[in-house]
Protein backbone atom coordinates (compact mmCIF):
# COMPACT_ATOMS: atom_id res chain seq x y z
CA UNK A 1 0.00 0.00 0.00
CA UNK A 2 1.52 3.12 -0.96
CA UNK A 3 0.38 6.10 -0.08
CA UNK A 4 1.76 9.90 -2.26
CA UNK A 5 4.41 11.67 0.16
CA UNK A 6 2.45 15.04 1.63
CA UNK A 7 4.51 18.11 1.03
CA UNK A 8 2.32 19.80 3.67
CA UNK A 9 0.63 18.41 6.83
CA UNK A 10 -2.87 18.35 6.81
CA UNK A 11 -5.00 18.45 10.51
CA UNK A 12 -4.74 21.31 12.68
CA UNK A 13 -1.91 23.13 13.93
CA UNK A 14 0.59 21.76 16.28
CA UNK A 15 -0.35 24.79 18.94
CA UNK A 16 -3.68 24.19 19.29
CA UNK A 17 -3.25 20.04 18.93
CA UNK A 18 -0.83 20.72 22.30
CA UNK A 19 -3.46 22.87 23.99
CA UNK A 20 -6.12 19.91 23.53
CA UNK A 21 -4.06 17.72 24.70
CA UNK A 22 -2.65 19.39 28.19
CA UNK A 23 -6.06 20.37 29.05
CA UNK A 24 -7.37 16.53 28.70
CA UNK A 25 -4.29 15.63 30.54
CA UNK A 26 -4.82 18.41 33.35
CA UNK A 27 -8.14 17.25 33.47
CA UNK A 28 -7.15 13.36 34.22
CA UNK A 29 -4.70 14.49 36.33
CA UNK A 30 -7.51 16.09 38.68
CA UNK A 31 -9.58 13.36 37.91
CA UNK A 32 -7.14 11.18 39.25
CA UNK A 33 -6.16 12.78 42.62
CA UNK A 34 -9.81 14.10 43.39
CA UNK A 35 -11.95 11.31 42.76
CA UNK A 36 -11.86 6.95 41.81
CA UNK A 37 -13.43 7.56 38.59
CA UNK A 38 -9.98 6.93 36.42
CA UNK A 39 -8.69 3.79 38.26
CA UNK A 40 -10.52 1.78 35.67
CA UNK A 41 -8.75 2.72 32.82
CA UNK A 42 -5.63 2.48 35.16
CA UNK A 43 -6.78 -1.56 36.10
CA UNK A 44 -7.43 -1.60 31.88
CA UNK A 45 -3.98 -0.60 31.22
CA UNK A 46 -2.88 -3.00 33.89
CA UNK A 47 -3.73 -5.82 32.65
CA UNK A 48 -3.01 -4.84 29.08
CA UNK A 49 0.81 -4.06 30.21
CA UNK A 50 0.75 -7.19 32.76
CA UNK A 51 2.00 -9.59 29.79
CA UNK A 52 4.70 -6.93 28.63
CA UNK A 53 5.79 -7.25 32.48
CA UNK A 54 6.19 -10.89 32.34
CA UNK A 55 8.46 -10.40 28.92
CA UNK A 56 10.41 -7.84 30.36
CA UNK A 57 11.41 -9.93 33.55
CA UNK A 58 12.17 -13.31 31.45
CA UNK A 59 15.96 -12.40 31.01
CA UNK A 60 16.11 -11.89 34.83
CA UNK A 61 13.98 -14.70 35.99
CA UNK A 62 16.44 -17.09 33.11
CA UNK A 63 19.25 -15.87 34.98
CA UNK A 64 17.70 -16.79 37.91
CA UNK A 65 17.17 -19.75 37.06
CA UNK A 66 20.96 -20.62 35.84
CA UNK A 67 22.35 -19.33 38.89
CA UNK A 68 19.86 -21.04 41.02
CA UNK A 69 21.71 -24.58 38.58
CA UNK A 70 24.97 -23.30 39.74
CA UNK A 71 24.53 -22.96 43.08
CA UNK A 72 23.00 -26.63 43.48
CA UNK A 73 26.51 -27.46 44.88
CA UNK A 74 26.61 -24.71 47.58
CA UNK A 75 23.32 -26.05 48.07
CA UNK A 76 24.38 -28.80 49.44
CA UNK A 77 26.46 -27.68 52.17
CA UNK A 78 24.00 -25.22 53.14
CA UNK A 79 21.64 -28.03 53.85
CA UNK A 80 24.30 -29.60 55.86
CA UNK A 81 24.88 -26.90 57.80
CA UNK A 82 20.55 -25.97 57.85
CA UNK A 83 19.99 -29.33 59.64
CA UNK A 84 22.78 -28.95 62.47
CA UNK A 85 20.52 -25.31 62.95
CA UNK A 86 17.50 -26.99 62.83
CA UNK A 87 18.17 -29.56 65.62
CA UNK A 88 19.30 -27.05 67.68
CA UNK A 89 16.31 -24.89 67.25
CA UNK A 90 14.00 -27.56 67.26
CA UNK A 91 14.56 -27.20 71.40
CA UNK A 92 13.56 -23.98 71.07
CA UNK A 93 9.97 -24.70 68.96
CA UNK A 94 9.06 -27.10 71.74
CA UNK A 95 9.34 -24.72 74.21
CA UNK A 96 7.49 -21.97 71.92
CA UNK A 97 5.34 -24.23 71.45
CA UNK A 98 4.72 -24.83 74.89
CA UNK A 99 4.76 -20.94 75.35
CA UNK A 100 2.20 -20.18 72.78
CA UNK A 101 -0.72 -22.96 74.02
CA UNK A 102 0.22 -21.66 78.07
CA UNK A 103 -0.32 -17.92 76.70
CA UNK A 104 -3.53 -18.94 74.83
CA UNK A 105 -4.76 -20.12 77.78
CA UNK A 106 -4.22 -17.28 79.95
CA UNK A 107 -5.48 -15.29 77.42
CA UNK A 108 -8.55 -17.32 76.99
CA UNK A 109 -8.82 -16.39 80.79
CA UNK A 110 -8.49 -13.00 80.12
CA UNK A 111 -11.59 -12.97 77.70
CA UNK A 112 -8.85 -11.47 75.02
CA UNK A 113 -9.50 -11.88 71.31
CA UNK A 114 -7.65 -14.61 69.82
CA UNK A 115 -5.08 -13.93 67.86
CA UNK A 116 -5.85 -15.11 64.11
CA UNK A 117 -3.69 -17.32 62.58
CA UNK A 118 -1.55 -15.71 59.30
CA UNK A 119 -1.65 -16.74 55.90
CA UNK A 120 0.92 -15.56 53.65
CA UNK A 121 1.74 -15.08 50.08
CA UNK A 122 5.00 -15.12 48.87
CA UNK A 123 5.48 -12.27 45.59
CA UNK A 124 7.96 -11.45 43.29
CA UNK A 125 9.20 -7.56 43.09
CA UNK A 126 7.81 -6.76 39.14
CA UNK A 127 8.75 -3.56 39.06
CA UNK A 128 10.42 -0.77 40.59
CA UNK A 129 8.75 2.50 39.23
CA UNK A 130 11.25 4.09 36.83
CA UNK A 131 11.69 7.50 38.90
CA UNK A 132 14.38 6.27 42.01
CA UNK A 133 11.73 8.36 44.38
CA UNK A 134 8.52 7.12 44.00
CA UNK A 135 8.02 5.02 47.30
CA UNK A 136 6.14 2.50 45.77
CA UNK A 137 6.35 -0.91 43.84
CA UNK A 138 4.81 -3.35 42.03
CA UNK A 139 4.44 -7.45 42.43
CA UNK A 140 3.41 -9.87 40.85
CA UNK A 141 0.52 -11.43 42.73
CA UNK A 142 -2.81 -9.89 42.46
CA UNK A 143 -6.69 -10.31 43.46
CA UNK A 144 -6.65 -13.87 41.86
CA UNK A 145 -4.09 -15.22 44.83
CA UNK A 146 -6.47 -13.32 47.28
CA UNK A 147 -4.39 -10.45 47.83
CA UNK A 148 -6.86 -7.53 49.11
CA UNK A 149 -5.52 -3.89 49.51
CA UNK A 150 -4.94 -3.09 52.91
CA UNK A 151 -2.46 -6.11 53.73
CA UNK A 152 0.53 -5.85 54.89
CA UNK A 153 4.02 -7.01 53.04
CA UNK A 154 7.24 -7.95 54.75
CA UNK A 155 10.56 -9.39 53.74
CA UNK A 156 12.81 -11.65 56.08
CA UNK A 157 13.73 -8.97 58.09
CA UNK A 158 10.83 -6.55 58.67
CA UNK A 159 8.32 -4.54 57.41
CA UNK A 160 8.47 -3.54 53.80
CA UNK A 161 4.51 -1.54 52.96
CA UNK A 162 1.19 -2.28 52.91
CA UNK A 163 -0.81 -3.06 49.79
CA UNK A 164 -2.42 0.01 48.14
CA UNK A 165 -4.16 -1.15 44.98
CA UNK A 166 -4.77 -3.99 42.98
CA UNK A 167 -4.94 -5.26 39.59
CA UNK A 168 -6.10 -9.10 38.94
CA UNK A 169 -2.24 -10.10 38.92
CA UNK A 170 -0.31 -7.62 39.94
CA UNK A 171 -0.75 -5.32 43.18
CA UNK A 172 0.77 -1.99 43.68
CA UNK A 173 2.84 -1.60 47.60
CA UNK A 174 3.07 1.65 48.80
CA UNK A 175 6.52 1.60 50.93
CA UNK A 176 6.81 2.02 54.68
CA UNK A 177 9.17 5.38 53.57
CA UNK A 178 6.49 6.92 51.56
CA UNK A 179 5.37 10.44 52.84
CA UNK A 180 2.30 9.62 53.50
CA UNK A 181 2.50 6.43 55.59
CA UNK A 182 2.26 5.77 58.99
CA UNK A 183 2.86 2.44 60.89
CA UNK A 184 1.87 2.21 64.67
CA UNK A 185 5.26 0.79 66.43
CA UNK A 186 6.49 0.78 69.80
CA UNK A 187 10.13 0.63 70.96
CA UNK A 188 11.43 -2.83 72.05
CA UNK A 189 13.12 -1.89 75.01
CA UNK A 190 10.67 -0.19 76.97
CA UNK A 191 7.52 -1.03 75.17
CA UNK A 192 6.75 2.96 74.66
CA UNK A 193 4.01 2.97 71.39
CA UNK A 194 3.90 5.60 69.02
CA UNK A 195 3.38 6.42 65.59
CA UNK A 196 6.10 6.37 62.56
CA UNK A 197 5.74 7.66 59.48
CA UNK A 198 8.01 7.82 56.31
CA UNK A 199 9.83 11.16 54.93
CA UNK A 200 9.55 10.53 51.56
CA UNK A 201 13.40 9.97 51.23
CA UNK A 202 14.89 6.62 50.95
CA UNK A 203 15.97 4.51 53.74
CA UNK A 204 14.57 6.88 56.33
CA UNK A 205 11.52 7.08 58.55
CA UNK A 206 10.88 9.45 61.19
CA UNK A 207 9.12 9.59 64.62
CA UNK A 208 7.20 12.76 64.61
CA UNK A 209 6.11 14.34 67.89
CA UNK A 210 8.00 12.75 70.75
CA UNK A 211 8.78 15.25 73.74
CA UNK A 212 12.40 15.87 74.49
CA UNK A 213 11.84 13.69 77.84
CA UNK A 214 11.28 10.73 76.00
CA UNK A 215 13.02 7.81 77.11
CA UNK A 216 14.45 6.98 73.72
CA UNK A 217 18.10 6.13 72.51
CA UNK A 218 19.99 5.35 69.06
CA UNK A 219 20.13 1.85 68.32
CA UNK A 220 16.75 1.27 69.27
CA UNK A 221 14.19 -1.36 67.92
CA UNK A 222 10.80 0.07 66.28
CA UNK A 223 8.78 -3.08 66.60
CA UNK A 224 4.69 -2.75 65.60
CA UNK A 225 2.81 -2.69 68.37
CA UNK A 226 -0.62 -4.13 66.68
CA UNK A 227 -2.62 -1.36 67.76
CA UNK A 228 -5.78 -0.46 64.99
CA UNK A 229 -5.37 -4.26 63.96
CA UNK A 230 -3.72 -3.19 60.45
CA UNK A 231 -0.72 -4.48 61.47
CA UNK A 232 -0.51 -7.69 63.28
CA UNK A 233 2.13 -7.07 66.68
CA UNK A 234 6.25 -7.95 67.05
CA UNK A 235 7.33 -7.08 63.19
CA UNK A 236 10.79 -4.90 63.07
CA UNK A 237 9.92 -2.14 61.61
CA UNK A 238 12.93 0.41 61.95
CA UNK A 239 15.96 1.12 63.91
CA UNK A 240 16.82 4.51 65.84
CA UNK A 241 19.79 6.24 64.33
CA UNK A 242 19.62 9.80 65.02
CA UNK A 243 18.56 11.76 67.65
CA UNK A 244 18.66 15.98 67.73
CA UNK A 245 17.62 18.24 70.42
CA UNK A 246 16.95 21.39 69.57
CA UNK A 247 16.21 23.51 72.33
CA UNK A 248 13.83 25.76 69.93
CA UNK A 249 11.53 22.85 69.19
CA UNK A 250 9.21 21.18 71.72
CA UNK A 251 9.86 17.77 70.34
CA UNK A 252 12.53 15.88 69.97
CA UNK A 253 13.79 14.93 65.64
CA UNK A 254 14.32 11.53 65.61
CA UNK A 255 15.56 9.41 62.56
CA UNK A 256 15.17 6.45 62.25
CA UNK A 257 16.18 3.25 59.30
CA UNK A 258 14.05 0.59 57.85
CA UNK A 259 14.90 -2.71 58.88
CA UNK A 260 13.56 -4.14 55.26
CA UNK A 261 15.50 -3.70 52.47
CA UNK A 262 13.40 -3.53 49.49
CA UNK A 263 16.25 -2.78 47.03
CA UNK A 264 18.32 -6.05 48.56
CA UNK A 265 15.32 -8.57 47.52
CA UNK A 266 13.83 -10.02 44.78
CA UNK A 267 10.73 -11.71 46.76
CA UNK A 268 8.34 -10.22 49.35
CA UNK A 269 5.85 -11.95 52.03
CA UNK A 270 1.62 -10.51 51.82
CA UNK A 271 0.00 -10.90 54.65
CA UNK A 272 -2.89 -12.44 52.95
CA UNK A 273 -4.79 -13.63 56.47
CA UNK A 274 -7.71 -10.94 57.38
CA UNK A 275 -5.92 -8.22 59.92
CA UNK A 276 -7.38 -9.20 63.60
CA UNK A 277 -10.52 -7.61 64.40
CA UNK A 278 -10.41 -4.81 66.83
CA UNK A 279 -11.81 -6.29 70.24
CA UNK A 280 -14.44 -5.26 71.45
CA UNK A 281 -14.67 -3.21 74.96
CA UNK A 282 -17.78 -4.65 77.11
CA UNK A 283 -19.72 -2.05 78.03
CA UNK A 284 -20.38 -3.30 81.98
CA UNK A 285 -18.04 -5.18 83.97
CA UNK A 286 -20.52 -8.00 84.72
CA UNK A 287 -20.63 -9.12 81.51
CA UNK A 288 -16.92 -9.40 81.20
CA UNK A 289 -16.92 -11.50 84.49
CA UNK A 290 -19.97 -13.91 83.55
CA UNK A 291 -17.66 -13.79 80.04
CA UNK A 292 -14.50 -15.01 81.81
CA UNK A 293 -16.14 -17.35 84.04
CA UNK A 294 -17.72 -19.19 81.42
CA UNK A 295 -14.51 -19.72 79.34
CA UNK A 296 -13.27 -20.99 82.67
CA UNK A 297 -15.90 -23.50 82.58
CA UNK A 298 -15.17 -24.18 79.40
CA UNK A 299 -11.60 -25.35 80.31
CA UNK A 300 -12.25 -27.44 82.76
CA UNK A 301 -15.01 -29.41 80.87
CA UNK B 1 -3.32 15.88 -14.72
CA UNK B 2 -2.03 17.99 -11.10
CA UNK B 3 1.04 19.80 -12.22
CA UNK B 4 2.67 19.20 -9.03
CA UNK B 5 2.16 15.25 -9.19
CA UNK B 6 3.85 15.16 -12.54
CA UNK B 7 6.80 16.78 -10.28
CA UNK B 8 6.55 14.01 -8.06
CA UNK B 9 6.99 11.57 -10.42
CA UNK B 10 10.36 13.30 -11.60
CA UNK B 11 11.48 13.81 -7.95
CA UNK B 12 11.27 10.02 -7.04
CA UNK B 13 13.65 8.71 -9.93
CA UNK B 14 16.72 10.50 -7.86
CA UNK B 15 18.06 8.04 -4.97
CA UNK B 16 18.76 11.46 -3.20
CA UNK B 17 15.35 12.88 -3.33
CA UNK B 18 13.51 9.76 -1.99
CA UNK B 19 15.54 10.03 1.17
CA UNK B 20 14.46 13.23 1.05
CA UNK B 21 10.97 13.20 0.53
CA UNK B 22 10.72 9.36 1.51
CA UNK B 23 7.59 7.51 1.99
CA UNK B 24 6.21 7.36 5.27
CA UNK B 25 7.15 3.76 7.18
CA UNK B 26 4.22 2.16 8.04
CA UNK B 27 2.32 3.02 11.45
CA UNK B 28 2.75 -1.09 12.65
CA UNK B 29 6.54 -0.33 12.76
CA UNK B 30 6.00 2.84 14.87
CA UNK B 31 3.79 1.11 17.42
CA UNK B 32 6.71 -1.94 17.55
CA UNK B 33 9.22 0.59 18.34
CA UNK B 34 7.22 2.28 20.82
CA UNK B 35 6.33 -1.32 22.30
CA UNK B 36 10.04 -2.09 22.42
CA UNK B 37 10.77 1.28 24.12
CA UNK B 38 8.06 0.57 26.82
CA UNK B 39 9.50 -3.22 27.68
CA UNK B 40 12.92 -1.78 28.20
CA UNK B 41 11.50 1.00 30.65
CA UNK B 42 9.68 -1.86 32.25
CA UNK B 43 13.17 -3.92 32.73
CA UNK B 44 13.91 -4.13 36.89
CA UNK B 45 16.78 -2.76 37.37
CA UNK B 46 19.20 -2.03 40.07
CA UNK B 47 20.00 1.60 41.28
CA UNK B 48 22.81 3.49 39.47
CA UNK B 49 20.98 2.10 36.19
CA UNK B 50 17.65 3.34 37.18
CA UNK B 51 18.73 6.46 37.93
CA UNK B 52 20.78 6.29 34.42
CA UNK B 53 18.55 4.78 32.66
CA UNK B 54 17.05 7.20 29.56
CA UNK B 55 13.02 7.48 29.22
CA UNK B 56 13.24 5.82 25.69
CA UNK B 57 9.85 5.92 25.11
CA UNK B 58 10.42 9.85 25.21
CA UNK B 59 13.14 9.86 22.62
CA UNK B 60 10.93 7.03 20.35
CA UNK B 61 8.23 9.37 20.28
CA UNK B 62 11.00 12.55 19.11
CA UNK B 63 11.96 10.42 16.25
CA UNK B 64 9.10 9.55 15.08
CA UNK B 65 7.55 13.36 15.13
CA UNK B 66 10.91 14.58 14.09
CA UNK B 67 11.09 12.46 11.09
CA UNK B 68 7.42 11.53 10.63
CA UNK B 69 5.11 13.64 11.83
CA UNK B 70 2.53 12.58 10.02
CA UNK B 71 2.44 8.77 10.93
CA UNK B 72 3.07 9.69 14.78
CA UNK B 73 1.26 12.82 16.56
CA UNK B 74 0.02 13.37 19.40
CA UNK B 75 -2.99 10.88 20.40
CA UNK B 76 -0.16 8.32 20.06
CA UNK B 77 1.98 10.29 22.64
CA UNK B 78 -1.05 11.07 25.14
CA UNK B 79 -1.67 7.26 25.11
CA UNK B 80 1.48 6.39 25.39
CA UNK B 81 1.90 8.90 28.45
CA UNK B 82 -1.10 7.14 30.44
CA UNK B 83 0.24 3.65 30.13
CA UNK B 84 3.98 4.85 31.30
CA UNK B 85 1.70 6.43 34.08
CA UNK B 86 -0.01 3.26 35.29
CA UNK B 87 4.09 1.72 34.64
CA UNK B 88 5.64 4.33 36.90
CA UNK B 89 3.03 4.34 39.31
CA UNK B 90 2.09 8.51 38.96
CA UNK B 91 -0.59 10.17 38.32
CA UNK B 92 -2.67 10.08 35.78
CA UNK B 93 -1.57 12.36 32.92
CA UNK B 94 1.77 13.04 33.94
CA UNK B 95 3.65 11.37 31.63
CA UNK B 96 0.74 12.20 28.88
CA UNK B 97 1.73 16.05 29.44
CA UNK B 98 5.05 15.74 29.51
CA UNK B 99 5.26 13.60 26.18
CA UNK B 100 2.42 16.15 24.63
CA UNK B 101 5.10 18.56 25.17
CA UNK B 102 8.26 16.94 23.76
CA UNK B 103 5.81 15.91 20.62
CA UNK B 104 5.37 19.77 20.08
CA UNK B 105 8.49 20.25 20.18
CA UNK B 106 9.43 17.89 17.72
CA UNK B 107 6.61 19.01 15.47
CA UNK B 108 7.48 22.98 15.05
CA UNK B 109 11.05 21.88 15.30
CA UNK B 110 10.69 18.84 12.78
CA UNK B 111 11.95 21.09 9.70
CA UNK B 112 14.69 22.50 11.39
CA UNK B 113 16.21 19.37 12.96
CA UNK B 114 16.17 16.82 9.82
CA UNK B 115 19.06 19.95 7.88
CA UNK B 116 21.63 18.34 11.30
CA UNK B 117 22.91 14.83 11.74
CA UNK B 118 22.36 13.05 14.78
CA UNK B 119 25.18 14.07 16.63
CA UNK B 120 24.40 17.80 15.74
CA UNK B 121 20.83 16.98 16.96
CA UNK B 122 22.08 15.97 20.68
CA UNK B 123 21.59 19.58 22.51
CA UNK B 124 18.15 20.33 20.67
CA UNK B 125 17.22 16.90 21.97
CA UNK B 126 18.50 17.52 25.29
CA UNK B 127 16.62 20.43 26.04
CA UNK B 128 13.17 18.72 24.90
CA UNK B 129 14.09 15.63 26.92
CA UNK B 130 14.49 18.48 30.11
CA UNK B 131 11.74 20.55 29.70
CA UNK B 132 9.63 16.97 29.42
CA UNK B 133 10.68 15.95 32.40
CA UNK B 134 10.72 19.17 33.63
CA UNK B 135 7.21 19.06 33.30
CA UNK B 136 6.77 15.66 35.55
CA UNK B 137 8.94 17.11 38.19
CA UNK B 138 6.48 20.09 38.61
CA UNK B 139 3.29 18.06 38.15
CA UNK B 140 4.75 16.27 41.01
CA UNK B 141 5.25 18.69 43.21
CA UNK B 142 2.08 20.45 42.73
CA UNK B 143 0.15 17.14 43.64
CA UNK B 144 2.73 16.84 46.61
CA UNK B 145 2.94 13.31 45.79
CA UNK B 146 6.49 12.87 45.76
CA UNK B 147 10.25 14.97 46.63
CA UNK B 148 12.90 14.34 43.40
CA UNK B 149 16.02 15.11 44.06
CA UNK B 150 17.88 17.05 40.89
CA UNK B 151 19.75 13.83 39.49
CA UNK B 152 16.93 12.43 38.02
CA UNK B 153 17.85 14.81 35.42
CA UNK B 154 20.66 12.97 35.12
CA UNK B 155 18.38 10.55 32.33
CA UNK B 156 17.60 13.07 30.00
CA UNK B 157 21.47 13.64 29.67
CA UNK B 158 21.80 10.05 29.16
CA UNK B 159 19.13 10.01 26.78
CA UNK B 160 20.63 12.60 24.72
CA UNK B 161 23.63 10.77 25.24
CA UNK B 162 21.81 7.37 23.75
CA UNK B 163 20.11 9.87 20.54
CA UNK B 164 22.76 8.49 17.91
CA UNK B 165 22.11 5.19 18.41
CA UNK B 166 19.04 5.16 18.53
CA UNK B 167 18.51 7.07 15.86
CA UNK B 168 20.84 5.34 13.40
CA UNK B 169 18.59 1.91 14.79
CA UNK B 170 15.59 2.99 13.96
CA UNK B 171 16.55 4.85 10.63
CA UNK B 172 17.72 1.16 9.74
CA UNK B 173 14.24 -0.59 10.48
CA UNK B 174 12.36 3.24 8.26
CA UNK B 175 14.77 2.89 5.59
CA UNK B 176 14.37 -0.96 4.69
CA UNK B 177 10.61 -0.57 4.81
CA UNK B 178 11.14 2.29 2.14
CA UNK B 179 13.40 -0.03 -0.24
CA UNK B 180 10.83 -2.83 0.23
CA UNK B 181 8.04 -0.43 -0.88
CA UNK B 182 10.69 0.57 -3.72
CA UNK B 183 10.29 -2.70 -4.95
Amino acid sequence: MQTPPQFFKPGSNPLTRMFFFVLLSVFVMIADTRSDAISEVRRVIAIIIFPLQKLAYLPFSLQERVERYISDFELIEEIDHLRHEYLGSRYDFFRLQALTSENERLRALLGAAKQTEIQTVLAEILYVPRDPFSRKITVGKGSSSGVKAGQIVIDDLGVIGQVTQIYPWTAEITLITDKNHLVPVQIERNSLRTVISGTGRNGELELRFLSISTDIREGDLLITSGIGGVYPPGLPVGRVTHIEYDRSHKFARIICTPVAGVDRHRQVLILTGSPAPVPEIPDNPESHASQTKRKIQNQEL
Amino acid sequence: MHPRQNEKSRIRSYDYEVQEFSFPAKKSLIYISLITAILISLMPFDKVILVLRPDFVALTLLYWNIYQPQQAGMSIAFISGLFMDVIDVSIMGQHAIAYCLITFFALILHRRLRLFNAFQQIPAVLWILLSGQGVVFLTGILAGTYIPEWYIFLASITGALCWPLLAFLLGVFRKQRIDRDEV
